[in-house]
């Protein structure tokens, strides 16, 4: 299959699509977008709704076509549908044939890649125990919950056993157990060497269990974030819970620098300053208050998104 | 071929399951034992009339189907979203076209089938011999039909469900009467309503030519090679308007 490793699985250059919304005037979705998805890497692709993250899978999968632009699976182009032969494809909610069974429609999506039938009826049987739907394997589609629904989508995205799975929006419609079993399936997938790029505007996915994300706001890409590189930055958060009577803060002087929660008889205290928190821990131990917990944590995504999309909306505001 | 064949087959199976087919198959079985009623109630050949409802009623709920389920070919899967899974395998968009066309004919093969031995069974009753000579009309309405359905497929792949239906049916009842068009253009004098009477004939189809369904109930004469020459008419017509669908498709955004 050509595979290279350390190449990237996904190289994007200077895509743009812009939808006419009538009486000639166009309006932009995906403005000059430059991306590496490198090989064997899982990725985030964060953005609000109607930032253009479905626009830009349907642009990598020929559904629609860009007005400028290129997009390559390891230097291939993505435009010749041959190329899809190593690609699963999940779309945010998706819909099948409803009056199929689950069965039936793992073995026709089987039927559309070049495999013999006892290679097709061992991976549709695989991919039917990989989601967990072999008890329901004789049901109609259009019997299915929207979680077996999604379930059925990772199995058919999956039915080739891809290198490159493009997975939009894969937690929606999930229960946190599906929402589990999703993760894992996402995370073995890069164990077994294959690359992972998907949606979503929920940040503790993509957190959880990304090597790298990146963050469109209004059909531009504002940044991309390495995981592993957010741990090094100076701006790690120390928060401190305790409990017990009201904490008497006068002797601490830069209180200001504090941010302070109160739930009940609980007291939530975070701060960049280390120096800071260990004081204010003597200060807790002092007054005869009872420690929870005391910890950093890494500095939060969900931080870098807000600042890149403010940023945003500033330069437009 | 192994891909639009899976296509095909996918195609035939949902729609043979979905309830609207067998809605429409009982309409055409109780269109077709009204004939009974009806030969009963008029003067003349009771079998007669039982040949040329049954025919009539072939024609229209197969073309019906035909409509029903072609338009439905893009816009449905669109508004369903089931086509951007398949999209996104390995699949050239003319495939998917061909293999839906086929899986859709099939489906109208059935129904045609059907109805065609129910009307069989039917004359047998009054008169105990099969009426093979039904077939020179019911094939050449097979082909009026797959040919109805390749234009719904044409307009489904810009158009929306209505429209498209609207359209579609607007060409088979138009198809029906392009001839007479002409000759009545002939014998006015407006040259505007003349130019347009040609074009309407020689653009839309003629579907008269498939039409035998009267001399066959009244055993005119018609030769083996009259009819093969209106298949071939037929088929070459579909082919023509299933490549333009298929151009068209190839370039649009599936949004």
């Amino acid at each position: 299959m050509g595979n290279v490793t350390g190449s990237a699985a996904i190289k994007i250059r200077a895509l743009q699509k812009t939808f006419s919304n009538g009486w000639g005037k166009r309006s932009v979705i995906i403005k000059n977008l430059n991306l590496d998805i490198m090989d064997n890497e899982i990725f985030g692709y964060l953005g609000a709704n109607g930032a253009g993250k479905t626009t830009t899978f349907k642009l990598m999968l020929g559904l629609i076509f860009p007005d400028k632009g290129d997009v390559f699976f390891w230097e291939k182009p993505a435009a010749d549908y041959k190329n899809r032969s190593f690609i699963g494809y999940l779309p945010e909610n998706p819909y099948f044939y409803s009056y199929l069974t689950a069965e039936e429609s793992l073995d026709f999506y089987a039927s559309l890649f070049d495999m013999n039938t006892t290679v097709k009826k061992q991976r549709v049987a695989e991919m039917l125990h990989l989601v967990g739907l072999n008890h329901a394997k004789d049901l109609q589609l259009r019997k299915f919950s929207r979680g077996m629904l999604q379930r059925i989508g990772i199995a058919q995205a999956m039915i080739n056993d891809p290198k490159l799975l493009i997975l939009d929006e894969p937690m929606s419609g999930l229960d946190p157990m599906g929402r589990k079993d999703m993760r894992d399936i996402i995370l073995n997938c890069r164990d077994q060497g294959k690359t992972v790029i998907f949606s979503s505007h929920i940040i503790s996915d993509v957190e959880l269990i990304c090597d790298r994300a990146s963050i469109l706001s209004k059909g531009e890409l504002k940044q991309v974030v390495e995981m592993d590189d957010r741990q090094n930055t100076e701006d790690s958060i120390w928060e401190i819970i305790c409990q017990g009577n009201a904490l008497d803060i006068s002797t601490i002087k830069e209180y200001g620098k504090i941010k302070h929660l109160v739930t009940g008889n609980r007291n939530i205290f975070s701060t960049t300053d280390k120096g800071l928190a260990n004081r204010m821990m003597d200060e807790i131990k002092n007054q005869g208050l009872d420690l929870i917990s005391f910890g950093s944590r890494r500095k939060n995504i969900e931080d870098i998104y807000i600042k890149s999309v403010n940023v945003e909306g500033k330069n437009h505001g | 071929m192994g891909k639009i064949m899976a296509i095909a087959l996918n195609t035939f199976r949902e729609s043979i399951r979905d309830r609207i087919f067998y809605s429409l198959l009982f309409f055409a079985v109780v269109l077709i034992l009204f004939s009974m009623v009806l030969s009963n109630l008029t003067i003349g050949d009771p079998l007669k009339i039982i040949k040329d409802f049954g025919l009539g009623s072939i024609s229209i709920v197969g073309t019906l189907i035909a409509i029903f389920v072609g338009i439905g070919m893009v816009y449905k899967e669109m508004e369903k979203r089931t086509i951007f899974v398949i999209l996104s395998k390995p699949l050239a968009r003319w495939q998917f076209l061909i293999g839906k066309y086929f899986g859709l004919s099939l489906t109208i093969l059935v129904e045609v089938a059907v109805m065609s031995i129910l009307l069989f069974v039917l004359c047998f009753l009054y008169v105990p011999q099969v009426p093979w000579n039904l077939l020179y009309a019911i094939i050449p309405i097979f082909f009026e039909i797959v040919l109805i359905l390749a234009v719904a497929f044409l307009f489904s792949t810009f158009s929306t469900s209505f429209l498209s239906g609207m359209f579609t049916l607007s060409i088979f009842i138009i198809g029906h009467f392009t001839r007479d068009l002409k000759s009545i253009a002939q014998t006015t004098q407006d040259a505007v309503f003349q130019a347009f009477s040609n074009v309407l004939y020689y653009v839309l189809p003629n579907l008269e030519y498939l039409n035998y369904k009267t001399r066959v109930v009244h055993h005119l004469g018609i030769t083996i090679f009259e009819v093969m020459l209106s298949l071939v008419y037929a088929i070459f017509y579909t082919t023509v308007v299933l490549l333009i669908a298929i151009f068209i498709f190839q370039r649009r955004d599936i949004n």
